[in-house]
């Protein structure tokens, strides 16, 4: 233990000490958060975004005016609830939910007067009735279309929404029976803060604790340790607790700092966000030991490092949502803990997710860090 | 020069053997080696020589491709990383830490430690304790690095090139210190390109060349083994024409004429009865340099 504290508070010293390197792991994610928060605070975003469960070629049939609105993006969901749970987020502006049946007929439906825009206005206020509410009485004349196969959800408080169902209902508004929904927009700053702080996590986790160690080695730092009686589990488990608590101590004092200028969204439980960063943040770190393990040229880990982080950085979800694209992208970026640990301290921020709910991310990231400290600390070389 | 009143002839480390092959390359070829507790050994070889790689292996940082190396009769174990002291030629230490902080570092990694105070006392860092070890001078880094060499309190200490890059004064400076450690009955393996250095400090020395030691004994021994003669040297302006007629295998060295002789008397009679002046004549013993030139056919530095 007393070898271990004593290596962990010199790399403690070196990385406090560091004073270019510490102002940049400061500096870097809390302007990045400030100025996209500028940047996107208007929130006017050109193209609508409509949820779609069951299928965007069943729309296409069921609404084909709809469907072929300009500035419209349709979004294809399988599951219902996590749909609905966008739109109350102000994720969705729309949520559409269309289901083929047996001797339906589109054509034979019988298009009815659109609400009036006062009733609809009146309908979208915010705290008004329940949280899911049936309008009804705006709708044609097939009952079993409106009342099973074809519905729409709408945010009360959402502008977007509002509009779009003003669009929805110049062309077959009509066939769908309008759901309500409420609940607080998700801001632009609100959703990418955790991909942010993800990202300055996942930067200063594997080129900080990689690039260090093929430092050392490089160096001769690590052959002059090898001469002592230091083993190499006590040298890599202070190199992973150190950066785990500078990581740590950066990443609350960014969130903290950004939150007296931007106040952001928390929904879920302080600790669960704690426990998802603090296993996403040693993850990383384990990665960043595994690919230092025997590397002795900065050059070629460098290499190494970019490769993994690029893809991660696109992938993960950091800085767009990958709803929307092809199946083998969603999946190829579940390999990523990246991804695990953004989409779990998004459901815990935004959504008000509880431990239970974001537990498959918690035991990606766990075993994932148990399997690559494990590994490099099998391959581990002091030279 | 050598002090041999505390020597043990028991050996601390022992090498039998040792053999260690890279890719194309035979770095050692068969070193057998014994080293009594309690004197400096040095080690020389010209660059290439295989003497790092021996002296890593002594030290436990490498592995032999074959053979084996006794630390007090017993395989390198953990103990020995514990009674170990070493000063590796190239070594960097953790950045942003003050001279003190790396003491303190370094003690901890240790179950028996000298107390930090008297180290400093005999390492003289007392001036530099706040000092980023970044900002050190040559001599000074030196002195931090055989102190924590010495932070354990070993029985046995390498020195890997300590001197090399000092200045003349810095590097007496450092010999002051080894001396003062060797008086405390510790064991030291020196390398040093500096024959004056070896002979200054070691008691026994050890010649390598390809991999192999090519000669071993105490300085005087080896060069009494080698060079049974003296070297007179006479000015060239002062030898007259005759000298090289007198077939005493006259050698030109530079501005000097140089004869061997193991006769002295006898040769300084012949040179004053051929009338050469003798008034600027000096007589050199050989040293180790001409020792390791003689058995390497090179000079250290090439």
């Amino acid at each position: 233990m007393k070898k271990f504290l004593a290596i962990l508070h010199a790399r403690n010293m070196e990385f406090l000490r560091d004073r270019s390197a510490l102002v940049w792991n400061l500096a870097m994610p809390f302007l990045l958060v400030i100025g996209l928060a500028f940047t996107f605070s208007g929130g006017n975003k050109e193209i609508y975004k409509v949820g779609v469960v069951g299928g965007i070629e069943t729309l296409a049939r069921v609404a084909p005016a709809l469907q072929s609105t300009q500035h419209i993006k349709f979004v294809a969901y399988d599951e219902l609830q996590t749909a609905i749970g966008k739109v109350e987020h102000h994720q969705l502006d729309m949520l559409v939910e269309v289901r083929d049946a047996p001797g339906w007929h589109g054509g034979d439906a019988v298009l009815p007067n659109p609400p009036p825009a006062s009733e609809k206005l009146m309908a979208g206020h915010p705290g008004e009735g329940t949280k899911e509410r049936s309008h009804l009485g705006t709708l044609g004349t097939n009952a079993s279309l409106r009342d099973k196969q074809l519905k729409y959800w709408v945010n009360s408080s959402s502008p977007n929404g509002y509009l779009l169902e003003r669009i929805m209902w110049g062309t077959e508004g009509h066939q769908f029976q309008r759901q309500q929904v409420e609940g607080k927009e998700i801001r632009y700053v609100d959703w990418f803060l955790p991909g942010i702080l993800g990202m300055n996590m996942m930067f200063s986790c594997l080129f900080g604790v990689g690039f260090v160690i093929v430092r050392y080695r490089k160096n001769g730092f690590l052959k002059r340790l090898k001469a002592t009686p230091l083993g190499a589990i006590h040298f890599l488990f202070a190199q992973l607790i150190s950066r785990l608590m500078l990581i740590m101590l950066v990443t609350v004092i960014v969130y903290v700092g950004s939150n007296l200028f931007i106040e952001f969204n928390m929904q879920g439980s302080y600790w669960d966000l704690l426990l998802v960063t603090t296993l996403g943040a040693m993850c990383m770190i384990s990665i960043g030991l595994l690919i230092a393990a025997r590397t002795a040229s900065e050059e070629f880990a460098g290499g190494i490092l970019n490769m993994l982080t690029w893809p991660m950085m696109l992938l993960s979800g950091a800085w767009f949502s990958l709803e929307g694209t092809h199946a083998w992208v969603q999946n190829l970026a579940q390999i990523f803990p990246l991804t695990h640990m953004i989409s779990a301290t998004r459901a815990i921020m935004n959504e008000g997710a509880t431990l239970a709910q974001v537990m498959p991310h918690v035991w990606v990231l766990a075993l994932m860090s148990v399997f690559f400290l494990a590994l490099g600390a099998l391959i581990f070389k002091w030279e | 020069m050598p002090n041999n009143s505390s020597i043990s002839m028991s050996p601390i480390i022992s090498a039998r053997q040792l053999v260690k092959h890279y890719p194309g390359v035979i770095a050692v070829d068969g070193v057998d080696l014994s080293i009594p507790q309690g004197i400096c050994f040095g080690l020389l070889g010209p660059n290439g020589a295989g003497k790092t790689t021996t002296i890593e292996i002594l030290e436990g940082i490498h592995l032999p491709t074959s053979g084996t190396v006794l630390y007090k009769g017993e395989l390198l174990g953990s103990r020995y990383r514990e009674e170990v002291g070493i000063q590796f030629q190239h070594t960097a230490l953790q950045e942003f830490l003050t001279v003190r902080e790396t003491l303190v570092l370094f003690e901890r990694l240790y179950h028996r430690t000298i107390p930090i105070p008297e180290l400093i006392e005999l390492c003289s860092l007392a001036d530099i304790l706040n000092r980023d070890t970044r900002k050190l001078s040559g001599g000074q880094r030196q002195r931090l690095l055989l102190a924590l060499a010495l932070i354990n309190d070993p029985d046995l200490i390498f020195l890997d090139e300590p001197t090399t890059g000092l200045d003349p004064q810095a590097r007496r400076n450092f010999w002051d210190l080894v001396k003062l450690v060797k008086s405390r009955n510790k064991t030291i393996v020196l390398t040093t390109h500096y024959m004056e250095e070896a002979y200054a400090l070691c008691d026994e020395i050890a010649i390598m060349d390809k991999g192999r030691i090519v000669s071993q004994g105490t300085p005087a021994q080896l060069l009494s083994q080698h060079f049974g003669d003296v070297i007179v040297q006479i000015p060239r302006e002062d030898s007259g024409s005759k000298l090289h007629e007198l077939g005493l295998g006259v050698v030109d060295a530079g501005d000097m004429l140089e004869i061997r002789t193991n006769r002295l008397h006898q040769t300084l009679q012949q040179l004053m009865e051929n009338g050469v002046n003798l008034d600027r004549l000096r007589i050199r013993a050989w040293t180790l340099e001409d020792l390791f030139i003689n058995v390497t056919g090179k000079t250290l530095k090439s």
